[in-house]
């Protein structure tokens, strides 16, 4: 929108565009080669594919399936946190506390800079206890995931914050009689969209990718399980890397449709109905 | 929009509305840290006055009229609104409207949805919702403007909309903090005078804030001048400009020339010419405050031109006398007078506002 006048030349978008998928292209269309190599037989066929599938072989890839519910599980929760939890604080100390900003900040951008056999080292005793307590399900390993997160999920968020004026829109909204959680639901979260999208991605982005926590808690999740079936099948690996880039690839798709697409998009396909 | 559509925006508003509170401010005080903003201020509106808080820049006129939204908190004293203390009452509950100086309407959301969402909050039935909506909007002159986003609008219009949302819920009490001052001068004009129009045909209690003393003049039936934290006079516009109860109130409201005086049994005497005083004064020197329109050429006053300006239905012009003093004269604009001319200038015997001159 007010971003048009500075927008390149659409040949110029178009080059762009065309770059980066070529750039992304390249390694996928690579794996996808690699999988539909046949050894035995010579040239291509889809035998890896169709070994996946034969109940023959079910016990191999068990371990791929639980790790992919188990990262699925994870990812949702960590983004449940990335939203219901920093977002509201950092709203709330954009507006009521902004002295805490700085140290707010440094400590939300800090877990960049500790390795993650580190944060182990100190996560181990806790989620011994959690182990004992809550129980060793999956999902309290969200609240690990919920600090690795924290400086992409930050900045991403905190951008939008400062292309907002928060302020004047949420006391606008108080003076029109909106409570504290309509000015956030209905003036803030709608304006901080961008970001919120971009966090919530980036956060799934990170999760499926997670390996080392996972590792040495003893959780099983997506790559966990993808290190223990490739050491047994390399091809069944590649093939199951394929699928959770697919995945993720389909999960930011469905979270962008939660978000509402693109405020263009949204504008015209408002339904009348929710013009009073 | 024809007279008949404003008539009838009018009415269907005008028949739902209240009558305007009264509202009240009794020795509040702010701080932010150390620093004092208000100290102790006193102001008492009544039910549909447009009162205006004049003051130059930093004097706490937004401030003021933050707490009085519940937007700070004050640190002494107490806010009435409809003369009960509101001081423990939150924003969303004290049933005001407000228009910011920062363009504020909601950018996801059209000009229908900004201005139903006061209505929306307070759970107005949808079809009735949409009906003031429409007698809103037709109101500030922006029937059929429903459909576009703030980004598609002029800041004039953006400003019309945040006024048709803050006076679709009916408030008791409507908060006007510079909402002109990102416009430019015609539109300030014609906006402001509708502004005056709408309050004036709703009978709302207005608070406006401005440091443009043209604009209260023009609009207010009241003036609040603050300066730096207190109210230094109220009155209405006459008042002010005829008999200013302060220097400060004489320099910030309307034009003066500040000339050396001295002061003896309630007369000035000004350049040799003797002027009754505003008010009280203490005798002796002191600096009168004399209203360009009240110079004339023609008079005892020897002085030579600095400056004519030629201001459309009267002429300003800048004179300096035998004494060195800086003269401001307000003419018709057949009184041609040149650069370096040498006139003679007299001074009509309106009264003057004074301040004690030291040494
Ligand atoms: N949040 C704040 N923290 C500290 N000081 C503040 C804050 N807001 C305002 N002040 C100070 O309080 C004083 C009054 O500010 P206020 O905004 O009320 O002035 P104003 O009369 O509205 O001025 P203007 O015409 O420039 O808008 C100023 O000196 C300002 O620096
Ligand atoms: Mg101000």
């Amino acid at each position: 929108m007010n971003a048009r006048g500075f927008a390149p030349h659409p040949a110029v978008r178009w080059l762009i565009g065309l770059a980066i998928i070529v750039l992304f292209a390249i390694p996928i269309v690579s794996m996808a080669e690699y999988t539909l190599r046949d050894a035995t037989a010579g040239g291509h066929s889809l035998v890896h594919w169709i070994e996946l599938f034969d109940p023959a072989r079910a016990g191999t890839y068990r371990p791929i399936w639980t790790g992919l519910g188990n990262s699925a599980v994870l990812a949702v929760v960590t983004v449940a946190i990335v939203l219901l939890l920093l977002a509201p604080t950092m709203v709330l100390v954009e507006l009521r506390f902004p002295k805490l900003k700085r140290p707010f900040e440094f400590l939300a951008l800090l877990p960049i800079s500790i390795p993650a056999i580190v944060l182990v080292v100190g996560l181990a005793p806790i989620y011994l206890a959690i182990g004992r307590t809550i129980g060793t399900g999956i999902w309290p390993l969200a609240f690990a995931y919920g600090v690795t997160v924290l400086p992409f999920a930050y900045r991403a968020i905190q951008a939008a914050i400062d292309a907002t004026e928060l302020r004047v829109l949420a006391e606008a909204a108080r003076s029109l009689g909106a409570s504290w959680p309509a000015v956030l639901v209905r003036v803030l979260a709608p304006n901080l969209r961008p970001g919120l999208l971009a966090a919530s991605l980036i956060s799934v982005a990170v999760v499926l990718g997670e390996f080392t926590i996972a590792s040495l808690l003893n959780r099983q999740n997506l790559q966990t399980a993808l290190v223990v079936v490739g050491k047994q099948d390399p091809y069944a690996s590649v093939i199951l890397s394929l699928l959770a880039l697919a995945f993720a690839f389909v999960l930011l798709v469905v979270i962008g449709r939660i978000g509402g697409g693109t405020p263009r998009a949204r504008r015209s396909a408002r339904p009348p109905k929710d013009q009073p | 929009m024809t007279e008949t559509a404003i008539a009838t925006a009018d009415n269907a508003i005008l028949a739902g509305a209240r009558a305007g509170s009264a509202v009240a401010f009794e020795g509040v005080v702010k701080d932010y840290g150390q620093t004092r903003v208000l100290h102790g201020l006193d102001l008492a509106i009544q039910p549909g006055e447009f009162v205006s808080l004049l003051g130059p820049s930093g004097c706490g006129k937004t401030t003021a009229l933050r707490v009085l939204a519940g937007l700070e908190r004050a640190n002494g004293g107490t806010v009435r609104i409809g003369g009960s203390d509101v001081s423990a009452v939150p924003t969303n509950r004290r049933d005001l409207g407000m228009v910011f100086q920062a363009y504020s309407l909601f950018p996801h959301l059209d000009v229908t949805a900004n201005t139903a969402f006061g209505l929306r909050m307070r759970k107005v039935a949808k079809r009735e919702a949409a009906a003031r909506v429409r007698d809103a909007l037709a109101l500030v002159g922006l029937a059929g403007f429903g459909e576009r986003y703030p980004h598609q609008l002029s800041g004039g219009q953006q400003q019309r909309v945040a006024l048709a949302r803050a006076l679709v819920t009916e408030p008791r009490v409507l908060l006007l903090d510079e909402p002109l001052s990102a416009l430019d001068a015609k539109v300030r004009v014609t906006l402001r005078d509708e502004i005056r129009r709408i309050q004036l045909r709703l009978g709302i209690t207005t608070v406006f804030v401005t440091h443009d003393q043209e604009e209260a003049l023009a609009v207010s039936d009241r003036i609040a001048v603050m300066n730096a934290g207190r109210i230094d006079q109220i009155g209405t516009p006459e008042e002010l400009y005829l008999r200013p109860a302060t220097a400060h109130v004489a320099e910030f409201v309307g034009l003066s020339s500040v000339l050396p005086c001295t002061v003896g049994g309630g007369v000035a005497e000004v350049l040799g010419i003797r002027l009754p005083v505003v008010g009280e004064a203490a005798d002796g020197p002191a600096e009168a405050f004399v209203r360009p329109e009240n110079v004339r050429l023609g008079g005892p006053i020897d002085a030579v031109v600095l400056e004519s300006t030629f201001l459309g239905s009267v002429r300003r012009t800048v004179l300096r006398t035998a004494g060195g003093q800086l003269l401001r004269m307000q003419h018709a604009v057949g009184e041609r007078v040149e650069f370096d001319e040498r006139v003679t200038l007299g001074i009509e015997p309106a009264p003057v506002a004074v301040r004690p001159r030291e040494g």
